[in-house]
Parts: structure tokens; C-alpha cells; sequence
């Protein structure tokens, strides 16, 4: 039987080089061997993936991308009719979320841990792209349940295209592929959600994988393991991908799925956050919500473009907020000029920084939940320039940091 | 790393407090119902027939589902829920005819499949407790959570004529409550309990696998906390020899 299996993989890499991607990616990665708890999250973003395509076949065999029948299709043969059509649904619609939740995490880890610094900037870049297709997607995967909340958060979001001097108009109508949102629009964002968008995310995740198995990971003390490599050129700090961290990140995985599980089957709709409970209502053009505000994953984005004011009456400057503070991230890796990775072994002043961008992010992403009013614009617009100065001020105060002297080996605390 | 995580954690309980602190909100009465109470459910399904169907649909819900959900037989279900006498499967539609309702009211009263869900039980709860006669309204009836709402007050009978309660809130005017001035047919714990009923039905309605979903989510964790303890003890083995 041995034998024979030998034989069929012999055959199979005669033809394909499938026992030298398994050892170059698996059971021949050396990967540090003190990642910590932030270095679960670039996996579970992976199962987060694979959770989001498998519930979304089922649900694409079941929905219809028509204005007139989308709403129903969802809310009555979906969460009702279909044989576990809800669980499937909650799969989605909690998985979106989670997706944000463990790629912020992620992102905050690459932060904290220099992660994008040289020789990692590519696999920084292709993190920021897949941050950025996957706002694509959350933003087109919300308009199908064609709620209230779908139609008019769209409606928010298309109009700051419309806000763009000059070709403004004519750029909106080419996105709707109409005067007004309707079922071109829903079509085509029905096709780019569950088609062009995915494509492009696994792509990019491939990308993201293949430059950093190139270089090699991080880990929490910034040290680089292949500058100490034993006889037969592996690194001392370095332990195989397969088996130590597959069988580490399957306890991750549980562990996510008890949180996962915890808001599918008790609260899948974490408080209108994750479905909002306008969106239980059908898209009614003629009725403007009380209060629109688009999901929780873009709020911190949502609050920087109301906190700038607009000129003339065109929100475009807040576009152009919206937009930097999202293309600031893929110059991080030139912005920061400290030549220590981890935030371990860099200024206490540093810490206090990090720890207060964060603060500014999440109270960005509480704000922009919330209907605005002077106190909340104000405290907006302090979030938002401690958020552009954080990273625009780093060719300054990177420079001025005293480092804490860093180990030559990684440390197992 | 552990010092920053608690100031950081501190910083934003704080901030946090802080605005929310400064945010008001409407007040509900808390409905107190079960969806897991059948006897409950099927008296709240009686009066939603009765009563909402008359106007409202529910146009995602089926007769022959809510029989099964909420144990009741087919001859039960057709002889007292079903007043149009559509066939056992088809969902709840209004006895009054859309064209009707945009004449007598000016619009088509909502579906009411998943108002428990958009508006929350607690709103709902108070919004059927909170109508008040108000002789301006051509209804007669003005409500404290939904002011002039179109619906009529179609509990008067039951609950009795009631009338606002107003305070003087620096030269504004404010209704805080409502007062009975005329008994109804009913004493305000039967209304109260006809209204929960009511209301829980609807909650069963908005989610009808919210009961299920529950109990299986209790199985779902119970099995992946078993699964954790050989994931655990797995990786605990492996990694013996890293230091």
C-alpha cells in the first residue's frame, strides 16, 4: 500500500511539483517559532474566506438580483422556505463582519510588529489591496438583501462618486447604469459580488502568500530568523510551518468558531450592528431613513468624511479624506523610518502613540454609527487629524526614537 | 504590551461613556413575552388574525409553517386563523384589498412579517399600548411612540378610552404617560397579557427559527468545546520539544 502511494506521488510530481509546493509552503516553511496570539488572524482570515465562498454558493442558488423580488427572496425563500437557508445566511452575514474583525486584527499586527517594514513592503501592499477588495465586496454584498438600509447606504456611497468635480454626474450614472439605484444597479453589483470581486481577492491572497513565503514571516520581535540558519541552511529560530502551526491554528479555529458560533445561533444580528434593524424593511426609494449609517466595518472611514467639512456645498474634500486615509497605508512601509520592526524594542512614547491611534480608529468607528452633532463632529475631527498625523508625521518622529537594544535571537515570552 | 493594552482599554471605556453618556433615546415599555411558550404564541396568533389581518398582511408567512411551529392542527389553523379560506399553505394576506386601504387610508398599511424584527418587540409593545383619544386626528386616537400614525385604535373596546398625561417641561408641553378615563372590557393585566401575547407572536413570526436556531447553538458550542480539548491537547503534544 506504501509503496503504491509512493508510486502515485512519484507520478503525480513527474508531472506537477505538488510534493515541492507542499514542503516549499507546509512542511518546509520555517516560520518563526514565537508568534504570539496576533498571528492567528492571517489563518482564520483564510477560513473567514472559505466560510464566505461556500455559504455563498448555496445562497446565490436561491437568490434573485431583481429589485421586485430580491427582498423576498432573502427574507421569505431564504430564512424561511429553503432547508437551512437561515443558517446559511447567518453564516454570510455573520462572516462578513468576522471578515473585518480578524483583517483589522491582522492589519493592527502587522502595525505593532513592523511588519510591512523591508524586506515585507509587497506583502503589505497586497494586504492593503485586500483590504481594499474586500471593502468592495462588503459594500456590493450589502446592497442584495435590497433593504432599506441596502438602497440607501448604496445611495450615501454612490453620491460621494457624484461629489467628484466635473465628471462627477456622468461617473455616478455609469456606476448605477441608471438615473437612480435600481435593478441595473443591483445587477451588476450582484455580478461583481459574487464574480469579479472574489477572483480578484484570491488573487490577491495568493499574492499576498507567495511574497511572504518569498521572504519569510515576521514575528514579535522583529528579528529576521534566516540570519541564523544551522548547518543545513535552517534557521535556528525556525520551526516547519506543518506540522507546528497547523496544528496551532486549528485550536485558533475552534476557538473562533465558539465566538462565530456564539453570534450565529444566539445573536446574529449583534445589536443591529451586523444586520441593522432597518434593513429588515424593503428598499422604499420614497422614504428616507431617519438615520442612515452604513455598516459598522466602514464607520471609521464614514466618520472621516463627515468630519470634513465641505466646501461650496460638495463633499468632495470628504471624499478625498475618505480616499487618503486609505492610501496612506500603502506608503506605512516609507513613512516609518525606524529601523527596529517591533514595537517591543522601540520608544515608550511610541507605545502611547500606537495605543492612541487606536483609540482615535474605534471612537471613529463608534461616531460614525451615530447621527452627527457638534460634539460628536468635533471629537470626529480630532480622531481625523490624529489619524493623518499619525502617519504623516512619522519621517519625523520615527527618527527622533530611542530603541531599546534588540535581541539577536527571537524570544519565547 | 500588557500596559498599553489596559491604558488603551481604559482610554476608550472611558471615551466611550463619555458619548454615549451624552446620547438620548427614545423610553419603550419592555415587552415581556416567550417565544418559546406555544400557548402564549397560538393566543397571540388568534388576535393577530383577527385583529391585524383585517388590514395588514404577512405576506412571508405561511398558515400550514405557523400550524407546525406553533402545534396546531390544519382544521384548527383553517377554521379560526384562516378567514379568507386561501388554501393552507399560502401566506397571510389582508382581508381588506390594497385598493381599499389607499381609499380609506391613503396608503397600504405595512406587511407585517418582519416589524418585529425592524422595529424591535419593546417598540411594538408600547406602540399598542400607547394610543390616547385625541378628538383632532380624524381616527380620534393620537399615539405617544408613533405621533399620528394613520392606524386607528382598534383595542379601545378592550383597554377603554385613555387620555394623555402632560407635564410641563419649561413652558413645553410633554406627554409622559396615559391615563384610563373610561373602562374598557378588559382590566389593564388582561390587556397587558392580550398584548404580550400579541407581540411575542410577532417575534415568532419576524424569526420563526429563532427557538430551534437556539437550542441547536446549544449543541453547536457544546461540541466545539469538546473539539477544543483534542485540538488543545494535539497542539500541546506537538510543540513538547520547542523551547
Amino acid at each position: 500500500m506504501g509503496q503504491r502511494v509512493n508510486d502515485l506521488m512519484g507520478w503525480v510530481d513527474a508531472r506537477f511539483p505538488l510534493t515541492k509546493m507542499w514542503e516549499e509552503h507546509l512542511s518546509k516553511y520555517y516560520a518563526p517559532k514565537n508568534f504570539n496570539f496576533w498571528y492567528f488572524f492571517g489563518s482564520l482570515a483564510i477560513m473567514v474566506l472559505v466560510i464566505q465562498v461556500l455559504s455563498g454558493i448555496f445562497l446565490a442558488m436561491f437568490y434573485k438580483p431583481d429589485t421586485a423580488l430580491a427582498f423576498q427572496s432573502v427574507e421569505m425563500n431564504i430564512m424561511r422556505d429553503v432547508e437551512w437557508g437561515w443558517l446559511i445566511r447567518y453564516f454570510h452575514s455573520t462572516g462578513a463582519s468576522a471578515f473585518f474583525i480578524v483583517v483589522y486584527l491582522h492589519m493592527f499586527r502587522g502595525l505593532i510588529y513592523g511588519s510591512y517594514k523591508k524586506p515585507r513592503e509587497l506583502v503589505w501592499i497586497f494586504g492593503v489591496l485586500i483590504f481594499l477588495a474586500l471593502m468592495a465586496e462588503g459594500f456590493m454584498g450589502y446592497l442584495l438583501p435590497w433593504g432599506q438600509m441596502s438602497f440607501w447606504g448604496a445611495q450615501v456611497i454612490i453620491n460621494l462618486v457624484s461629489a467628484i468635480p466635473f465628471v462627477g454626474e456622468d461617473l455616478g450614472i455609469w456606476v448605477r447604469g441608471d438615473f437612480v439605484i435600481g435593478d441595473a444597479t443591483l445587477n451588476r453589483f450582484f455580478s461583481l459580488h459574487i464574480i469579479a470581486i472574489p477572483l480578484i481577492l484570491i488573487g490577491l491572497i495568493v499574492a499576498h502568500i507567495i511574497a511572504l513565503h518569498e521572504v519569510g514571516s515576521n514575528n514579535p520581535d522583529g528579528v529576521e530568523i534566516k540570519k541564523n540558519k544551522d548547518e543545513n541552511g535552517i534557521p535556528r529560530d525556525g520551526i516547519p510551518f506543518h506540522p507546528y502551526y497547523s496544528v496551532k491554528d486549528i485550536v485558533g479555529v475552534v476557538v473562533f468558531l465558539m465566538f462565530f458560533a456564539g453570534v450565529v445561533f444566539f445573536i446574529p444580528e449583534m445589536f443591529g450592528y451586523f444586520l441593522e434593524h432597518a434593513n429588515f424593511e424593503p428598499a422604499n426609494p420614497l422614504k428616507t431613513p431617519e438615520h442612515i449609517a452604513p455598516v459598522w466595518y466602514f464607520t471609521p472611514y464614514y466618520s472621516i468624511l463627515r468630519a470634513v467639512p465641505s466646501i461650496a456645498g460638495s463633499a468632495f474634500p470628504g471624499v478625498i479624506a475618505m480616499g487618503a486615509a486609505i492610501v496612506v497605508l500603502f506608503f506605512l512601509p516609507w513613512l516609518d523610518r525606524n529601523p527596529v520592526k517591533s514595537i517591543r524594542y522601540r520608544a515608550g512614547w511610541y507605545k502611547i502613540l500606537v495605543a492612541l491611534f487606536v483609540v482615535a480608529f474605534i471612537t471613529l468607528g463608534y461616531l460614525g454609527t451615530k447621527a452627527p452633532t457638534d460634539m460628536r463632529t468635533l471629537v470626529a475631527q480630532i480622531c481625523t487629524i490624529y489619524y493623518f498625523a499619525f502617519f504623516l508625521l512619522m519621517p519625523f518622529y520615527t527618527k527622533m526614537e530611542t530603541n531599546k537594544p534588540v535581541p539577536e535571537r527571537v524570544t519565547m515570552k | 504590551m500588557k500596559k498599553t493594552i489596559l491604558i488603551l482599554l481604559t482610554f476608550v471605556a472611558m471615551t466611550s461613556t463619555g458619548l454615549v453618556l451624552t446620547s438620548g433615546g427614545e423610553h419603550l415599555e419592555k415587552a415581556s413575552i416567550n417565544v418559546d411558550d406555544k400557548a402564549s404564541l397560538q393566543r397571540g396568533v388568534k388576535v393577530f388574525t383577527d385583529y391585524c389581518l383585517s388590514c395588514h398582511s404577512a405576506k412571508y408567512v405561511r398558515f400550514n409553517r405557523v400550524a407546525t411551529d406553533l402545534g396546531m392542527t390544519e382544521e384548527q389553523v383553517m377554521g379560526n386563523l384562516n378567514h379568507l379560506g386561501t388554501k393552507f399553505g399560502s401566506t397571510m394576506t389582508a382581508v381588506m384589498t390594497p385598493e381599499y386601504a389607499k381609499q380609506a387610508f391613503g396608503a397600504v398599511p405595512p406587511d407585517l412579517s418582519l416589524v418585529a424584527r425592524s422595529r424591535g418587540v419593546d417598540w411594538l409593545y408600547s406602540y399598542l399600548k400607547g394610543f390616547y383619544a385625541d378628538p383632532s386626528k380624524t381616527t380620534g386616537h393620537n399615539n405617544i411612540v408613533f405621533k399620528d400614525v394613520g392606524m386607528p385604535n382598534i383595542f379601545w373596546k378592550q383597554e377603554g378610552v385613555k387620555k394623555p398625561l402632560i407635564e410641563d417641561h419649561d413652558g413645553e408641553k410633554v406627554i409622559v404617560g396615559t391615563e384610563v378615563v373610561e373602562q374598557g372590557t378588559m382590566t389593564p393585566e388582561e390587556f397587558n397579557a392580550m398584548i404580550n401575547d400579541l407581540v411575542a407572536y410577532m417575534s415568532y413570526m419576524g424569526e420563526p427559527n429563532q427557538s430551534y436556531r437556539k437550542s441547536l447553538g446549544v449543541y453547536v458550542l457544546i461540541f466545539l468545546v469538546v473539539l477544543f480539548g483534542f485540538a488543545y491537547a494535539m497542539k500541546k503534544d506537538y510543540w513538547k520539544g520547542v523551547h
